[in-house]
């Protein structure tokens, strides 16, 4: 780096708060990696609430039999929304949101390094989730018949004949799409270019190694995601036939198209999830985590898998026998990476000096309940088994173990494990363990009964069922209110944190804690490494 | 080309100042976005959402812009910062590359699965979509009752003088490149103005071919799914010609006012390579859409 740009530098790089926007100026105009990644964190928890509230709706319709509280079609929009929510306003962003706070710390930068298209990435998230819901509020108007409600899937040709809420649909997950690409781009860039002088690709923290497996199935698949709802919005008003057979073209060609971006998804909120696991176990293990290598060439291989086995999702839609087996066996094929985390995780507790903190809890927690969803893809991945549980509540019950307990209680861990760094306040711990048991204990009350009703034929996404199903779905609903009011507590202790209560937390928050981030100030100074550390 | 050295310890990265920009942007996407939803189902008030969007867009594209401009040649950025940014431009060119797949990989399926599954349904079969389907090899699949008759379009005429173009002007931006190397703004600024020349004609044959489809050939978006892949592959691509051309454009009259030199022109080689880009996809576009 030459004298001169040094200098330019040190002027236009702004060392004092003084002329910075105060108020919600400050929000909207920010180029700083931890506003922004409060922003992300903030802008996750309202949505996994309002993602939630719909939820609730749909289980207490399904409490017993009958059609009690709404009509088929409403029922079918709040599934589908919720899934959008949940997926693409609740989980992303809160990984997102841990990428900003984190990477920049973790890897010793002053911040990310395309800070104003940071800012830009939040921004696209709050008009896309008010394309996504304002077609419920459009209905009360009598404008259009409701939000999306093919389910979060969009598949043709229900989506296409589908009412105004399809539209709303389709530009929100394009403008959600630009978002992630935007970020994952900032995230790539950030973690290739700005590390501290020492710190080697094979030094680099797994957190930051597990978001830069996702950035790049981001940028592989959410494209194609892309292309197919604008083929979708085409066949919709302009007269194309891509996924009308009277044409030429192939409903089963939406299929295709989504899961090839659909299934990298789970990965996608999944793996920055895989990789903070290893820092939370080591630290309250009090030993390094066991087998780095490992672990990285893991992810690695779990992102190759994950682009080259989308249509294990549509197995009963017809395919040739050798297209089933391939996807079968490929599928089956990302257990051996997988497997390696697990043992890892299992492996940096083993003899371990541990201890029980929430965050530990959640970690543990996740490890278990992440294993169900894994034993259950397997079994939903042999094809044979699977023409019996495709499209039940089996289905239901396997990727809410995955998503709920791998991906949300994963976002949990973090946030447990970071707020002390981030808000410089320790939360309280009676409440976060509160938090952890209830949360465990009631969403395994929703959703084991879920596997059973699968496996006894329930299928999803219908308001009504037969009587035979009336104890499970009356237990699961019962479940899913205690889910939902435990999270209240989630929210007050981050809450409290946030507005300075609670007693001030240490640079090193946590005893066994290693790495860059707990050398600087809870909460970090304004810009975290103005003068980068030498990593040994 | 700069050097991409490593930062050392006790460097200093440029972060921007905060900006509205970024917001406003959005702004402007949610607009367009909700103007263009209530236009294609005939609300009346989508034509003055879309006009305010694409305004506030407009706005923000110059100042945006304007601000990254000023900042590189009052010298903000340095190796470092150019260093992103090149990494930056790699990435959304990929993201580009994964947004064009999807295209092809439905011509692809069309192609070699749904329309010869198909063809297979009577003899194979013994039943058709329903009694009065046609069921036509490619590229007519698809034409009847859901679409008229048409003439799909041939490589060897304006596709073929297009490719020509393109090639072309792949090879005059690379020339303009050695020319800011050796500090030849002549050659610099010729080479850059004979590819925003190419570029434009290129577009102008393209408009021609799309009006002789749809007045000529009855080749249209609804002419069964040979209709609708070769409109979509050819129109995101050359949407994509007009956005490169646009910023040639720009670039060139960065280069006439005496911008860039032989160590700091980031622009210029982003605005180049997404320009091969364009000219890679057309290449596959000419031997898959229209030769093969």
């Amino acid at each position: 780096m030459n004298t001169a740009t040094t200098t330019v530098n040190g002027h236009a790089g702004h060392h004092d708060g003084g002329h910075h926007p105060t108020g919600i100026l400050r929000w909207l105009t920010t180029t700083n990696h931890k506003d922004i990644g409060t922003m992300y964190l903030s802008f996750a928890l309202i949505m996994f609430f309002v993602g939630g509230i719909m939820i609730l709706a749909v289980r207490a319709e399904l409490f017993s039999p009958g059609l009690q509280l709404m009509q088929p079609e409403f029922f079918n929009q709040l599934i589908g929304v919720h899934a959008l929510v949940m997926i693409f306003a609740a989980l992303m962003p809160a990984a997102t949101g841990f990428a900003n706070w984190q990477i920049p710390l973790m890897i010793g930068a002053p911040d990310m390094a395309l800070p104003r298209l940071n800012n830009w990435g939040f921004w696209l998230l709050p008009p896309a989730a008010i394309l996504l819901t304002m077609p419920f509020v459009l209905a009360l108007f009598g404008i259009g018949d409701g939000a999306i409600a093919t389910g979060w899937t969009f598949y043709a040709p229900l989506s296409v004949q589908g009412g105004i809420g399809v539209d709303f649909a389709i530009f929100a997950v394009h403008i959600l799409g630009i978002s992630s690409i935007l970020g994952s781009i900032n995230i790539i860039v950030t973690i290739f270019n700005m590390r501290a002088p020492g710190m080697t690709m094979m030094k680099l923290p797994l957190f930051c190694w597990g978001w830069l497996i996702t950035a790049f199935l981001l940028i592989a698949t959410i494209p194609v995601l892309a292309g197919a709802v604008t083929m979708l919005l085409t066949d919709r008003h302009f007269g194309t036939h891509f996924f009308n057979a009277a044409g030429g073209g192939d409903p089963i060609l939406f299929q295709h198209l989504f899961w090839f971006f659909g299934h990298p998804e789970v990965y996608i909120l999944l793996l920055p999830v895989w990789g903070l696991m290893p820092h939370v176990l080591a630290t309250f293990s009090r030993k390094p985590t066991y087998g780095y290598r490992g672990q990285v060439y893991g992810f690695i291989a779990i992102g190759i898998l994950s682009v080259i086995v989308w249509a294990h999702h549509f197995f009963t839609a017809g395919m040739p026998v050798p297209a089933l087996l391939y996807f079968m066996y490929s599928t089956m094929a990302i257990s051996l990476p997988l497997a390696v985390l697990f043992f890892c995780w299992i492996a940096t507790m083993w003899r371990g000096s541990m201890s029980f903190e929430t965050p530990m809890l959640f970690a543990v927690g996740f490890i278990v309940l992440f294993g169900i969803a894994g034993l259950t893809g397997l079994v939903l991945a042999d094809v044979a088994a699977d023409a019996q549980y495709h499209h039940s509540y089996f289905v239901v019950a396997h990727f809410h173990y995955a998503l709920f307990a791998g991906g949300i209680m994963g976002v949990m861990t973090g946030v447990y494990y970071w707020l002390p760094k981030w808000t410089g306040r320790m939360y309280s711990e009676t409440l976060g363990k509160w938090h952890f048991w209830l949360t465990v204990l009631s969403f395994n009350l929703t959703f084991m009964p879920q596997f059973f009703l699968g496996l006894a034929g329930m299928p999803r996404r219908i308001p009504d069922y037969a009587l035979q199903f009336a104890e499970f779905n009356a237990i699961s609903t019962v479940g899913s209110f205690i889910l939902g009011l435990s999270q209240l507590l989630f929210a007050w202790n981050i809450i409290q944190c946030a507005r300075g209560r609670g007693a001030p937390a240490e640079s090193r928050a946590w005893e066994g804690a290693e790495g860059l981030e707990w050398e600087l100030s809870s909460p970090p100074p304004h810009h975290s490494w103005e003068v980068q550390p030498q990593v040994k | 080309m700069s050097t991409h050295s490593a930062p050392t310890a006790g460097a200093h990265y440029y972060v921007p100042q905060p900006s509205h920009y970024p917001v406003t942007l959005s702004g402007g996407l949610f607009l367009l976005a909700l103007g263009f939803i209530l236009r294609i189902n005939h609300f009346a008030p989508g034509p003055w959402f879309m006009l305010a969007g694409a305004g506030l867009i407009l706005y923000v594209l110059f100042g945006w812009f304007g601000a990254i401009i000023r900042e590189s040649v009052t010298r903000a950025y340095g190796n470092w910062e150019d260093h992103s940014f090149r990494h930056g431009m790699v990435w959304f060119i990929a993201s580009e590359v994964a947004f064009f797949a999807a295209f092809f990989g439905a011509l692809f399926y069309v192609r070699n699965i749904s329309v010869p599954d198909l063809l297979n349904l009577l003899p194979n079969h013994g039943w058709t979509l329903y009694p009065d389907y046609k069921d036509l090899a490619w590229p007519a699949s698809g034409s009847g009752p859901a679409a008229p008759q048409f003439t799909p379009m041939g490589a060897w005429g304006i596709p073929a003088l297009n490719t020509a173009l393109l090639l072309s002007s792949g090879a005059t931006i690379t020339w303009a490149h050695w020319g800011l190397l050796k500090n030849n703004r002549f050659q610099l600024n010729l080479g850059l103005f004979l590819t925003v020349a190419l570029g434009f004609t290129f577009l102008g044959f393209q408009a021609w071919e799309y009006h002789h489809a749809y007045s000529e050939l009855g080749l249209t978006l609804g002419a069964g799914v040979y209709g609708a892949t070769f409109f979509m592959l050819t129109g995101f691509h050359g949407f994509h010609v007009t956005l490169g051309a646009i910023m040639l454009t720009v670039i060139l009259f960065r280069c006439l006012k005496g911008h860039f030199d032989a160590e700091n022109h980031f622009a210029f080689e982003g605005v180049a390579w997404y320009w091969h880009f364009v000219d890679v996809v057309w290449l596959l576009l000419f031997v898959f859409v229209y030769w093969l």
